[in-house]
């Protein structure tokens, strides 16, 4: 199963074997990584499981659809390598992969 | 005071479902939401996202399936107190005295919480000194646009709420308008118009930059946004909007003494109480053993809670289970028997 490791804002790093097809936020939320809120549970409509890429993987991952952007406009402090994990989907093509943890979701 | 047998707090399905049911077993409620229109997550958050989980019902949307819950609570009279948020729940003799933002008061037996993941509430921003100038220079939604009048005023965010603001406070007020991204997700017909605007020098247009810091002594002077490249620059401005959409927060259920994990509400699953007798949460807001955040056990969760209010509000009463199709009470209290 393709490994995700989650950094909390506080540094603590977290890796977790995902089974495929789940999101990067679903494998938070199963695993109770603290920091992922995911209040709307993954309809993309409230912007609590953003999470920060580190470059390298940021260009890695598929584009953002319609209405991430969007949504990301509302999360709390979003940059130019902001993404909702919710839109993140577990495959053997982004295992390894590396999501930072803002402060917080609200 | 409005005397109630039933409080329910949030006008998600399953408030809405559970208002069904008091009225249906005969007693009288109220329902408070701090939305400024009924549906809770399902019309704030996902209007047209198709729902395929119902039961009996194949496939509907967040809106479809708000308009079949109020037009079954048709044959009743369930008085809604939209816009408000419920503050304040103390108990007194045997009833519950609650409290909303707007000053309405409730005496009741029965609180039936059905709050979601809480109250819906503007997102902030970030800086922790933007805390010292709220409601005075710096606002998360607009009451009086008069007092923005001759003044400067900078505006974040790139949906409608932003985009509307920005064209309308142009009129009167020297404009600002500051956003992450080049692109705005509000209506194209608002976004020309912004563009028109910024062209003809009514709107200063900040794209690619955020709020960095706020400074004033007492009142608001000056704030610091800074650009994706890390440029910073300081505009002098009175006032200060953000329209960043809304985030749910518990908000002040969080102080009425229930016993709270993780956002949500520890109940039984007989009357769906919570520790403190008469008050019970339902839906998305509790959880107990096997707990499923679906409406449909939102339903259920609501059809048992009405059942456990009959007993505080009628305790010289029998409550007696009956059927829609046959009993001639119910028939009469929907309206289809005389």
């Amino acid at each position: 199963m393709p490994k995700i490791t989650y950094i909390e804002h506080n540094g603590k790093s977290h890796t977790i074997e995902i089974a495929n097809g789940l999101s990067v936020m679903e494998g938070a939320v199963q695993n109770n990584i603290p920091g992922i809120d995911a209040d709307c549970g993954g309809s993309m409509a409230c912007a609590t499981c953003h999470v920060y890429v580190k470059e390298e993987w940021f260009n890695k991952l598929p584009k953002k659809e319609d209405g991430e952007e969007d949504m990301l406009d509302m999360a709390f402090e979003p940059k130019k390598n902001s993404r909702l994990s919710c839109q993140l989907m577990v495959s053997e093509q982004i295992d390894g992969l590396i999501v930072n943890l803002p402060e917080k979701q609200v | 005071m409005i005397k109630t047998d039933a409080l329910i707090i949030g006008a998600g399905p399953t408030g809405l479902f559970t208002a069904h049911q008091l009225k249906l077993i005969g007693l009288n409620c109220e329902v408070v939401d701090n939305l400024d229109k009924i549906g809770g997550q399902c019309i704030e958050l996902y209007p047209d996202k198709p729902i395929y989980d119902i039961p009996a019902v194949p496939e509907c949307t967040g809106e479809e399936l708000t308009n079949n819950l109020i037009d079954q609570l048709k044959p009743f009279d369930v008085k809604f107190h939209l816009n408000e948020r419920v503050e304040e729940v103390k108990k007194s003799n045997e009833n519950w005295q609650v409290k909303t933002n707007k000053g309405t008061e409730f005496s009741t037996p029965n609180i039936i919480i059905a709050g979601g993941v809480g109250s819906f509430e503007p997102r902030k921003f970030s800086p922790k000194e933007c805390e010292k100038f709220e409601n005075k220079s710096i606002f998360y939604s607009i009451k009086d646009k008069t007092v923005f009048k001759g003044k400067t005023v900078s505006i974040f965010g790139g949906g409608d709420s932003a985009l509307d603001w920005a064209v309308e406070l142009s009129k009167d007020s020297k404009v600002n308008l500051v956003h992450r991204r080049d692109e705005f997700r509000g209506a194209k017909a608002t976004v020309d118009k912004m563009r028109v605007l910024e062209k003809n020098g009514k709107i200063n247009l900040f794209t690619k930059y955020q709020l960095k810091s706020v400074n004033g002594k007492g009142n608001l002077e000056s704030i610091e946004v800074e650009h994706d490249n890390k440029e910073v620059k300081n505009i002098k401005t009175d006032y200060v909007l953000g329209f960043f959409g809304l985030i749910m927060q518990l908000g002040p259920i969080a102080n009425w003494g229930l016993n709270i994990d993780k956002k949500t509400i520890n109940v039984d699953t007989e009357r769906f109480e919570t520790n403190q007798k008469g008050i019970y949460a339902v839906g998305d807001i509790c959880t107990y053993p096997g707990k499923l955040k679906l409406i449909l056990s939102g339903f259920h969760e609501g059809a048992l809670a009405a059942r456990a209010c009959f007993k505080l509000a009628r305790p010289n009463e029998k409550y007696r289970f009956e059927f829609t199709t046959t009993s001639t009470n119910l028939l009469r209290r929907l309206g289809k028997k005389e």
